[in-house]
């Protein structure tokens, strides 16, 4: 197969298999494209890329940026905070009026669950959501996968912890959705506050043992305590999460077994993870932000060509 | 639709050794040349000719890398199919070296335009040549002609050419097709 079988990437539920191994090819070729002297290909010179974040994000629309940059895309940055929408502008009327000045692709982070979704209905563009409330963030899933092949040679049949903030966590419900496509095994790991009721339905384990769930798995991804989600108390202090949560290097050389650790970043280090468990051969955190690149410019490759002249 | 043998395997090794030699005469050791085959089917006859050097005239080392030009084509977005990228491997510095792309038929020109483009991502070198097994004169939408020629052939845009190699399709066969 050479074509995605959707012309949004709204959300890792909306893809088959077929497309993430796709994503995945084209990524490898991408990723030998950065790391050549010249780092830029001309394939999308008359395509426009607005970036429209609704909500702060750093790593993840600097990624975007140069992936769009690196195909030579023209690009248009917009922030929420500097713009019409404080004036009470809706959604849609927003995104048409971007699209008005001739712009082929949105990529649009947003605080609330579905509105992507929402967008791909009413605006003639190819949407591509960076992070939608707590709902999904696709392209982290995608570039976490990607990491984990490049790590361990394939995805399928390993077993893959989730370890933090599941409930408020779209990191996590990716994750989820592009793990078990893909045929790996996991669990969920964090406080019985912290996660979702019924998160078995998806087809993972729930454990609130973390030494438990580090000796079952391959990978750990810890997330971080997204304490700006936090609208109520969900544990007693953060001192107390990383007693029981938190993974230090001691805890790690405990195992029998060595295994990668991931996180997608921004680190709360001391909280999640210690630096010398970050900065260890055991994660893989750098890995995922330079993987970040090549995996979104093969998403925009591959939803651009989709887009007829 | 039918077809006819252009070349056969004889015919081919004949030509391979002919373009081996006229490589070596301008080329000599080749300690400032390097040869690179562009994907999909290039490749192949760079192959042949990397092993022709090798073997048969006793050059002790050739870098020889593959170029996919996928992501610099002229057509992204213009045609029915989707375009498929495939590897490249140019392990090799090619700054100040004389390159020589090598390709299978050489039609329109706009692969190599492409591979123009795309040689620069690996630094600028002192000169670059073309050789095509394969050249359909009368064909070119771009000033671009080879310096190694296998066989030239005046095909109409309703046929096609075929190259076929013993390891990808079981035999060496060159066929014209008329679609």
């Amino acid at each position: 197969m050479s074509e995605l079988s959707v012309h949004h990437l709204l959300g890792i539920k909306y893809l088959k298999e077929s497309d993430i191994q796709l994503i995945f090819e084209t990524a490898d070729h991408f990723k030998e494209v950065i790391n050549r002297s010249i780092k830029k290909v001309p394939s999308l010179r008359d395509i426009t890329i607005a970036n429209v974040f609704f909500e702060n994000s750093t790593r993840t629309r600097l990624s975007f940026e140069l992936a769009e940059k690196r195909l030579s895309a023209d690009v248009i940055n917009f922030s929420a905070s500097q713009s019409s929408v404080k004036k009470g502008e809706t959604l849609i009327d927003t995104v048409n009026n971007i699209l008005s000045m001739k712009v082929d692709m949105v990529v649009m982070r947003h605080p609330n669950p579905g509105a992507g979704i929402f967008l791909s209905k009413h605006v003639k563009a190819s949407i591509i959501n960076a992070g939608d409330g707590a709902h999904e963030h696709p392209t982290q899933a995608l570039l976490d996968s990607y990491s984990i092949r490049e790590r361990l040679g394939d995805v399928a049949g390993k077993n893959i912890v989730i370890v933090g903030d599941i409930l408020h966590s779209r990191v996590a419900l990716s994750n989820i959705f592009a793990l078990k496509l893909q045929g790996a095994h996991v669990k969920v790991c964090g406080p019985k506050t912290l996660l979702p009721k019924h998160i078995e339905s998806l087809g993972v384990g729930v454990e609130t043992n973390l030494r438990k769930a580090l000796e079952w798995c391959d990978v750990a991804n810890m997330l971080r305590i997204q304490n700006e989600r936090l609208d109520i108390s969900y544990f007693p202090t953060t001192r107390e999460y990383t007693q029981q949560f938190g993974v230090n290097k001691k805890l790690l050389d405990s195992l029998d077994k060595e295994i990668v650790i991931m996180h997608p970043g921004p680190i709360n280090r001391g909280v999640e993870i210690t630096s010398d468990v970050a900065d260890s051969k055991q994660s893989i955190i750098l890995n995922q932000v330079e993987n970040g690149v090549a995996i979104r410019m093969a998403v925009i490759y591959l939803l651009a060509s989709k887009i007829k002249q | 639709m039918g077809q006819k043998v252009l070349l056969s395997s004889k015919e081919i090794n004949i030509i391979l050794h002919r373009l081996a030699c006229q490589l070596l005469e301008n080329h000599q050791d080749f300690k400032n040349t390097v040869l690179i085959g562009l994907q999909p089917r290039g490749i192949f006859v760079a192959q042949r000719l990397y092993k022709i050097l090798q073997e048969e005239y006793g050059v002790k080392h050739i870098d020889v890398g593959v170029l996919d030009i996928t992501f610099y084509r002229d057509d992204f977005r213009r045609g029915d199919k989707p375009l498929e990228a495939t590897k490249t491997k140019i392990d090799f510095l090619i700054e100040d070296k004389n390159v020589v792309l090598i390709d299978d038929v050489l039609y329109t020109g706009r692969s190599i335009n492409a591979a123009l483009t795309a040689l620069q991502s690996f630094g600028r070198p002192s000169e670059v040549e073309l050789l095509a097994l394969i050249d359909r004169r009368f064909s070119r939408h771009l000033p671009i002609q080879p310096n190694y020629r296998g066989r030239q052939v005046d095909a109409i845009d309703g046929e096609k050419v075929k190259v076929m190699w013993k390891e990808n399709e079981g035999e060496d066969v060159i066929y014209l097709i008329n679609r």
